[in-house]
């Protein structure tokens, strides 16, 4: 198990490095000159130059990389050129409206799915199952802006129950937690269905083991044998699913958190993008590629757990 | 079950309480959220929308309808060679952290905006400034190299304000200013709080408080004024939307100009934009009221020249550029080109620009004149268009309120190098007689119409939709700003 996470954790390392590379040169190479975009139409030349030498940008490309990577070893992930405060501080308000919408969604999403999918394979090929499938296929199609915009009309437009978009904070956890519920049905529904259908077919693969041939011949009816043994074992994929579902909530926000003005991650960056804050786009961006490498690290482990063949092949 | 039912009276107290608050507070929201709250350091509108006239406050100031009126200062006189400016400035004022405004500060304000290594991204108001002398301390002298009839109007922009020294190194994040209002609290992405500041010096707002919001997506801008999340919406971004707010009772809907020429950016250097017929040809194959009607849903007023319509200095000169494709074509011939010619045209992303493209590309069509359209963000335009000047036609609201002088600048993006209207320009600058001004802004506005440097097409309106009953907003925008020092909720 330790050479396992040992391999796993170089292979981690390895894609980081790769990944800081990769987004700084993506950035490096974005036309529009950030001094120039900030200071407006009627800027004079030397203005343009002051402030670019106060944003650091008269520095060399190698220098500009290493300086922004030993900063980040050290946690300092620099300073926001628009907003002038340090990059940590904004993701640090941003991730708490981020991070629970994106557990919220992924919450939702599995409370949905897991009974959506186990009750559609056990009843394969009925009216239930049928209805189910449809349904998924109706959520897989349905894109999650589109729904978000629905739902405000509905819950926030017509009936009032809830406000059309923004984030009060924690201090009144209710509040907060009822601003995030819509922008979180959007997101998950769509999640959910996929998640429905992957459960559902990962389960009838398994109805058609060997291993449950020998339940069922041990006398367990065909439910006992799928909540037992069938369940259990058709997690392997689910998990894989909700693994790439978290980093996609986590980081795919963007158009969600611009439907519902939410002050998120991804707004941050839509925002940062267009005002070319370069400096907030890499931290940011590379903070999430972070964590889906770290996610994928983690489920990587839980596959270990889930199934113990995995560890000694290793 | 307690816990609820304390729950359920706590939120029946506190709704109750922010119903019998609601007449003295008011929540705005505006398109963009501004980058940082320092007006003197980056050209972002979104600073002066939310900070000017409410936190920070100039020599000067513009007033709703844009005249230019006393601020700070009081009072003024100006030497008879219009070199020397002494201000006179209001008495008992301070700043909001309590330090007092007195001459030194305009004179730290003023030179730190003109300085060598300023940021200010208007730098250009300051330039004939030679010296700041402080006289008394409430009387300020400035000196200029020579007379500028636009000065008292230079100093009412919100990149002029007062600022202080003891508190100018936080001021991206904590601005200090002298307004009717303070800085309370940013959330960075979501709102920006304002409180009365009771120790004003001028006559007190009617509102205690104010909260700044900040919705970009014209969707979400349109739930959340019909959800009533905000109060009042200031640039209401979906013209489409605006009829069915007037048909809504519990709304108004404010429609009112800006200082924004909306112009077909030409240019001028660049064959075969480089000749005259070819400029006439592409003006008259325009039809103004199509692109106003297509891409503004009807909001907007047609423009002949360079110049706001709603100025009283505004001269009529659509009558040089009439929607005429087949004196378009017949230029287009003389000019050598019967067969027509391609060209790029450039958009940048506001919808003025990117549905008026659609619209002026067919039109440009019809006369023969094919446009390969590329669309990009602002930065990039700011690079490609701004800066390397690589375009054919573009389209962009100049935003700037009096900016006919930039068709001085021979290296202005479009390019255009006129020694006669620059002539024109110098002369301005030197007259500061109100009917000598007048005369040469109407020489200056035929002179740029007759010589089609850009295709001039309408001058941008603004909406802002507030609840009814909501009294003294701003209807136009005479600079970037939502005043709220006259707002209130009525009786």
């Amino acid at each position: 198990m330790i050479r396992f996470a040992a391999g796993r954790l170089t292979s981690l390392v390895i894609s980081l490095i790769v990944a800081s590379i990769v987004i700084f040169a993506v950035i490096e190479v974005i036309p529009g000159d950030p001094a120039a975009f900030m200071l407006g139409v009627n800027a004079r030349p030397d203005t343009i130059a002051a402030l670019r030498a106060e944003m650091g940008l008269d520095q060399p490309v190698i220098q500009r990389y290493f300086a922004w990577v030993a900063g980040m070893l050290q946690g300092d992930f620099g300073t926001s050129w628009t907003y002038k405060t340090p990059v940590s501080d904004l993701i640090a308000d941003r991730i708490w409206v981020s991070l629970p919408l994106a557990i919220y969604a992924l919450a939702l999403s599995t409370l949905i799915a897991f009974p959506a999918g186990i009750y559609a394979a056990s009843r394969r090929g009925g009216a239930g199952d049928t209805a189910i499938m449809g349904a998924t296929q109706l959520g897989v199609a349905i894109p999650n802006f589109w729904f978000a915009m629905i739902l405000v009309l509905i819950f926030a437009i017509n009936l009032r129950w809830f406000s059309a978009g923004g984030f009060p904070g924690w201090d009144n956890p209710f509040q907060a937690i009822k601003s995030l519920t819509l922008p979180a049905i959007a997101l998950a529904l769509p999640q959910a269905a996929i998640l429905a259908r992957v459960m559902r077919s990962s389960l009838l693969d398994m109805l058609g083991e060997d291993f449950i041939r020998t339940a069922r011949a041990k006398g367990l009816t065909q439910r006992q044998a799928l909540w037992r043994h069938a369940v259990r074992n058709a997690l392997i994929p689910v998990l894989t699913i909700i693994g790439l579902q978290f980093s996609f909530l986590l980081a795919g926000g963007i158009i969600i958190e611009q439907v519902f003005f939410l002050p998120g991650l991804g707004r941050l960056i839509f925002q940062s993008i267009s005002a070319r804050d370069l400096i907030v786009v890499e931290s940011v961006v590379m903070l999430l590629v972070f964590v889906v490498i770290v996610v994928n690290f983690l489920v990587d482990l839980a596959y270990a757990a889930v199934d113990p063949r995995l560890r000694t092949k290793s | 079950m307690h816990h609820f039912k304390r729950l359920a009276a706590s939120t029946a107290i506190v709704l109750c309480a922010s119903a019998a608050l609601a007449q003295d507070s008011i929540t705005v929201a505006i398109q963009f959220e501004p980058p940082n709250l320092d007006p003197t350091g980056g050209a972002a509108q979104a600073i002066d929308s939310v900070l000017y006239a409410n936190v920070f406050e100039g020599l000067t100031r513009f007033d709703a309808d844009g005249a230019i009126i006393r601020g700070l200062a009081q009072s003024w006189d100006i030497s008879d060679d219009g070199l020397v400016y002494t201000f006179n400035l209001a008495a008992g004022v301070t700043f909001h952290d309590g330090t007092t405004m007195d001459a030194e500060d305009v004179k730290f304000s003023l030179d730190r905006a003109r300085a060598e290594d300023s940021t200010n991204a208007q730098k250009g108001l300051f330039a004939g400034i030679t010296d700041v002398t402080v006289i008394d301390p409430l009387t300020v002298q400035v000196t200029l190299d020579q007379p500028n009839g636009s000065f008292l109007f230079n100093m009412a922009w919100g990149d002029a304000v007062i600022v202080a020294p003891e508190s100018i190194e936080n001021i991206a994040s904590n601005p200090i200013g002298t307004g009717p209002f303070t800085f309370a609290d940013w959330v960075q992405g979501d709102r920006l709080e304002l409180t009365r500041n009771d120790a004003y010096w001028g006559p007190a707002p009617a509102l205690a408080s104010a909260t700044f919001r900040f919705i970009s997506d014209p969707t979400a801008a349109f739930a959340a004024v019909m959800a009533e999340d905000v109060d009042v919406f200031v640039g209401f971004p979906a013209p489409e939307n605006l009829p069915q707010f007037e048909a809504d009772p519990r709304f108004q809907v404010l429609v009112g100009n800006t200082e924004g020429e909306t112009i077909l950016s030409t240019n001028n250097k660049m064959p075969p934009f480089d000749n005259l017929l070819v400029r006439k040809a592409v003006a008259h194959a325009i039809d103004r009221q199509a692109i106003i009607d297509g891409a503004m849903f009807g909001y907007g007023t047609p423009i002949g020249t360079h110049f706001a319509p709603h100025n009283p200095d505004y001269v009529d000169l659509l009558a040089n550029s009439q929607y005429d494709p087949d004196l378009s074509r017949s230029l287009l011939a003389e000019a050598g080109f019967p067969d027509g010619f391609t060209t790029t045209l450039k958009l940048p992303p506001p919808s003025y620009a990117r549905r008026g493209g659609e619209i002026i590309a067919s039109q440009l069509r019809a006369v023969g004149i094919e446009t390969e359209i590329t669309n990009l963000e602002w930065a990039q335009w700011i690079e490609e268009v701004f800066t390397n000047k690589d375009f054919g036609l573009s389209i962009v609201s100049h935003t700037e309120p009096m900016d006919i002088n930039i068709y001085a600048n021979p290296d202005y993006y479009f390019q255009y190098d006129n020694p006669a209207f620059q002539a024109v320009m110098e002369e301005l600058n030197a007259t500061t007689d109100p009917a000598g001004r007048s005369a040469l802004l109407a020489q200056a506005q035929t002179i740029i119409s007759e010589d089609y440097v850009n295709g001039y097409l309408f001058e941008l309106a603004v909406a802002t939709v507030a609840k009814a009953g909501i009294e003294g907003l701003w209807v136009n925008q005479p600079t970037a700003a939502v005043d709220l020092t006259g707002v209130s909720w009525g009786n």
